[in-house]
């Protein structure tokens, strides 16, 4: 063995003992139970994965998937075209500015463009603020705290995430194929959805898995923008860490979703997988 | 001419969705000088919001926090993270599989779940929260992004100017200090500053694993925010995205410079 060869224990063992140690112990705690005063007594049982198909929770499940899709459509329809602008239609040397400035926002704190929004939304906000003034309204709208100002907060989040990713599709496709479509006297319209489209769907795929596990998981803008009854899966497991004190709860809804999430990656995945070999036997008859 | 329109028309979409991107930012920026304190009628430009942040204890020592955190990390993650990544670019590995699984799934697993994982393991092993337990945590989620940034200056550059070194008798720590190093320089700066805006910024694994003398800048912003809006969340919103807009902006122009570099070889 080389000497070398042991430069990647310092992080790989860091990960082992941060990251896939504390994972296994979720599972574990996850099967645990709890005392009135909030300790873990380990007698494995399944009542926390039981619990969970509780109407209450089952409610807030689909909710959370609701939402999570919405995010993902709404950020598709919003997010394409962007993608395509950049890529197809701004010159060259423009392209990677463009695809920064959409990127830039991302990086900023979720906390701190959430609040952005509540400035604008709230009943003493600029919105309100504006309409009062025109007259167009008599008293404060209530745009903050339900489930169209989750929704919103979401999309605003995730957008970049979304974008990114088709825009990379769309920068790697083949133009000519576009050409030779013109060519063969295909108008623009058909080239777009026989050509363009299918050839970026592993771009829409990825943007679409990120979104959406990005939106599962997320439990800052439901807590900023959203109100009491909107809350997500990601507020109910932050609230079984901190108020509810009921950790193996919170550890089997956590499990449940980074299994939902690692699902989505796998399926994912072997799309992707059949979708190369498809090519790679097409290239081959051709 | 149907051409033109469909790109005016893209152009115009683009735009807008750029505003909405940008908008609520401007705003919340524009509003950290207004002088009024509760509602949003323009009633004057002000730096006191500013002023009071720099006068604010709690703001001060947070900010003290968020550096001292975000530096450690940076060095740390930056270190482990370019050994790593050199290794996994020079060797193979019988259990690539398991290590890339270690690699890549912190980046993909729901922020939330690694950070109540976190706060299991420290307080089942009586473990203190605190600076040490917020800094163990931000290095594990910066280690994979360093990994990949470096890695792939790394696919970019040249192995055969080492192995040339080699054969004018270099030894392998000058071949590494004069051929490798700088060629990958531009990656590793680019990790370190990814590492260093990532921990300065994070928001949700803190939140699980600070301990009441480790508040960082976002855990104030959050605590203020719950507690009322006041405009000095604007000026310190607005601080935040200063900082985070041009350490992106800073990493991107690297990145983009060693890519270009890495054409032209």
């Amino acid at each position: 063995m080389k000497r070398g060869k042991l430069l990647v224990v310092p992080a790989m063992g860091w990960l082992s003992l941060f990251f896939a140690l504390p994972l296994l112990i979720v599972v574990v705690v996850s099967f645990a139970s709890r005392t009135a005063y909030g300790q873990v007594v380990f007698n494995w049982t399944l009542a926390n994965y039981i619990r969970f198909f509780e109407p209450l929770y089952m409610t807030i499940f689909a909710t959370t998937i609701v939402t999570a899709l919405g995010t993902t459509l709404l950020t598709f329809a919003m997010g394409y075209p962007v993608a395509y602008t950049i890529a197809m239609i701004l010159p060259k040397k423009w392209q990677q500015a463009g695809i920064i400035l959409v990127m830039i926002p991302f990086w900023i704190n979720f906390l701190i463009r959430s609040f952005a929004w509540v400035i604008i939304l709230r009943s003493q906000g600029v919105v309100n603020t504006i309409l009062l003034h025109l007259g167009l309204i008599q008293k404060p709208l209530t745009l903050l705290y339900n489930d169209a100002a989750v929704l919103l907060g979401m999309v605003y989040a995730l957008l970049p995430f979304m974008v990114l990713p088709i825009y990379v599709s769309l920068e790697q496709m083949d133009k000519r194929l576009l050409e030779a479509a013109s060519d063969l006297g295909a108008p623009p319209v058909t080239a777009f959805r026989r050509i363009t489209l299918p050839l970026t769907m592993p771009g829409v795929a990825a943007g679409s898995i990120l979104v959406f596990i990005s939106s599962l998981g997320m439990f800052v803008v439901p807590d900023i923008m959203g109100g009491a009854k909107s809350a997500l899966i990601g507020n109910i497991i932050q609230n079984q860490f901190l108020a509810a004190r009921d950790w193996p709860f919170g550890s089997a809804l956590s499990i449940i979703l980074a299994l939902l999430a690692l699902v989505m990656i796998l399926l994912y995945y072997k799309a992707l997988q059949a979708q190369k070999g498809g090519q790679a036997h097409a290239k081959n008859l051709a | 001419m149907q051409k033109t329109w469909r790109s005016a028309t893209l152009a115009a979409y683009t735009l807008a969705i750029l505003a909405f991107l940008y908008l609520p930012l401007l705003i919340l920026t524009l509003y950290s000088f207004n002088d009024s304190r509760i509602n949003a009628v323009w009633t004057g430009f002000t730096l006191k919001w500013y002023a009071s942040l720099m006068t604010n204890d709690r703001v001060l020592e947070a900010l003290t926090n968020s550096l001292i955190v975000a530096s450690i990390t940076t060095v740390v993650s930056t270190v482990m993270g370019t050994f790593a990544a050199l290794a996994l670019h020079r060797y193979q590995y019988r259990c690539r599989t398991f290590l890339n699984s270690l690699l890549y799934l912190p980046i993909l697993i729901p922020e939330i779940v690694m950070g109540l994982s976190l706060l299991i393991l420290f307080s089942q092993t009586g473990v203190p929260l605190g600076k040490p337990t917020l800094i163990i945590a931000h290095i594990t989620f910066c280690l994979s992004f360093v990994i990949i940034t470096v890695g792939a200056r790394l696919e970019g550059s040249r192995d055969d100017l080492e192995e040339a070194a080699g054969d004018l008798y270099a030894t392998p720590w000058q071949a590494f200090r004069y051929i490798t190093l700088p060629m990958i320089l531009p990656g590793i700066i680019a990790g370190a500053l990814m590492a260093f805006t990532l921990s300065i910024d994070d928001f949700v694994i803190s939140f699980f694993v600070a301990g009441p003398d480790s508040t960082t800048l976002p855990l104030y912003i959050y605590a203020m925010v719950k507690r009322g809006i006041s405009p000095q969340i604007n000026a310190l919103s607005t601080c935040m995205m200063t900082v985070t807009v041009s350490l992106v902006v800073i990493s991107q122009l690297l990145q983009m410079k060693s890519y270009h570099a890495s054409r032209k070889d």
